[in-house]
């Protein structure tokens, strides 16, 4: 089937065009083409980019802003987000990394998606044309977002407060059974004074894990100090059964690999 | 549907075609231009037959629209041999049996070239990488990954 594709300079023009009912946006292909040759008939007509700073990555101290078009391979690539690497490298294999996009990434639908779980934990900003949207917001409302993503922005976190992990049943690379991301600040004596968790596979979309957040504050990263998070990971969640594990699995396994980051 | 002009380098030579807005690379190369060696395995960038080089990173020519391509450099296995003389990695690929059917070959050559490219003398770990994104259902994985290993010996034995 043929799908019209249509390349626009501005934000502007290109989220007009997109008002047009069938017609969806063309990061890297990775989820749009996918569909279509899948045979999604919803797919009619295709909307693109070529504005510059879409594909841009500006990083000023701990600030960083991440354009919409920029793909895993240059964030796993860049020298300033080290940190984020292994998040950027949890996506795809090689060629996939090459075509996938941040923008893209938010919208990707469990099992997919393992970035925009590491964006959760870091409390990102996502912009569009039309202001900005804490990513908490943007994610639960994702599904009627008719506005071209244009960044995601975020502070930086330090390397020993940010920790990602990806489960999948292939190495190196596999779909998720689970990922998990958590931003954890601790103070001198080891207690923890403030966490995000974020994870991916436990619902549609990644979700914060929030009552394993409050369960670790003033604890300390040990086996006793975060039984009490581990029993509260799963609250909330509604994980999904795919070829890759069941819902019982995933939420059998959760509290186990949450364990194994946070002592790690 | 209105034909768009598309235009670009394929393994050295220029190109220029009218396609269909919204076709993919794939189907571009090999209903278009009768290159078939990119394979269209899934159709879903899951398992890497379609594998094509496009401005030195290695890509999805069925999740890429050849609209996109425009002006851009790519190469598919189909363009590395020379004069009839077989690239090192193809040469190795036989001679290690790293391939049986066949249909992963030239992706698997691809994302190999890439790597050899940027990494002439890859640890085994960092081949596996570069080949996690391809899907092999014949070999076991072993006799490619042997297959690059040798390349890349070969490689930087002729240069020495």
């Amino acid at each position: 089937m043929a799908l019209a594709l249509q390349t626009f300079a501005t934000v502007k023009d290109a989220n007009a065009a997109l008002k047009t009912q069938g017609t969806r946006y063309l990061g890297g292909g990775t989820l749009v083409v996918r569909a279509a040759n899948e045979g999604d008939v919803s797919v009619s007509g295709l909307i693109r980019l070529t504005e510059p700073s879409l594909s841009t990555i500006a990083v000023a101290g701990d600030k960083v802003r991440i354009g919409a078009s920029v793909t895993m391979a240059a964030i796993a690539g860049h020298p300033e987000l080290g940190t984020l690497a292994k998040a950027a490298r949890a996506v795809g294999g090689p060629a996939i990394r090459n075509m996938a996009t941040v923008g893209g990434n938010l919208f990707a639908p469990a099992p997919y998606g393992d970035f925009a779980v590491a964006l959760l934990a870091l409390d990102a900003t996502v912009s569009t044309d039309g202001g900005e949207t804490s990513i908490e917001t943007f994610l639960a409302n994702r599904d009627g977002s008719r506005a071209v993503v244009t960044s995601v922005s975020f502070t930086l976190p330090k390397a020993d407060s940010f920790r990602f992990l990806k489960v999948s049943r292939v190495k190196p690379k596999g779909v998720s059974v689970l990922s998990i991301a958590g931003a954890l600040e601790l103070s001198s004596d080891g207690t923890v004074t403030s966490a995000r968790i974020a994870l991916g596979c436990m619902a549609d979309r990644p979700m914060r894990a929030s009552a394993a957040e409050k369960a670790l504050i003033g604890r300390t990263l040990t086996a006793d100090g975060i039984a009490p998070a581990l029993a509260a990971a799963g609250d909330g969640t509604s994980p999904i059964t795919d070829p890759i594990a069941s819902t019982w699995y995933r939420a059998e396994v959760l509290p186990v690999h949450l364990g194994r980051l946070l002592l790690a | 549907m209105a034909k768009v002009p598309v235009q670009f380098t394929l393994n050295g030579s220029e190109k220029a075609e009218f396609i269909d807005s919204g076709t993919t690379l794939l189907h571009a190369l090999r209903d278009k231009i009768g290159d078939t060696s990119p394979k269209g395995g899934c159709h879903q960038g899951t398992c890497g037959a379609c594998s094509v080089i496009i401005d030195g990173e290695l890509r999805l020519s069925c999740l890429t629209l050849v609209e996109t391509c425009n002006g851009a450099v790519i190469s598919t296995t189909s363009g590395l041999s020379e004069a009839g003389v077989l690239h090192p990695l193809q040469r190795a690929f036989l001679d290690t049996f790293a391939t049986q059917c066949g249909f992963c070959t030239p992706g698997m050559i691809m994302a190999a070239k890439v790597l050899l490219d940027h990494t002439p003398n890859p640890s085994r770990d960092e081949v596996i990488e570069a080949l996690s994104g391809n899907i092999c259902r014949c070999t076991g994985y072993e006799p490619i990954i042997q297959a690059v290993l040798t390349a890349a010996r070969s490689n930087s034995q002729n240069a020495a």
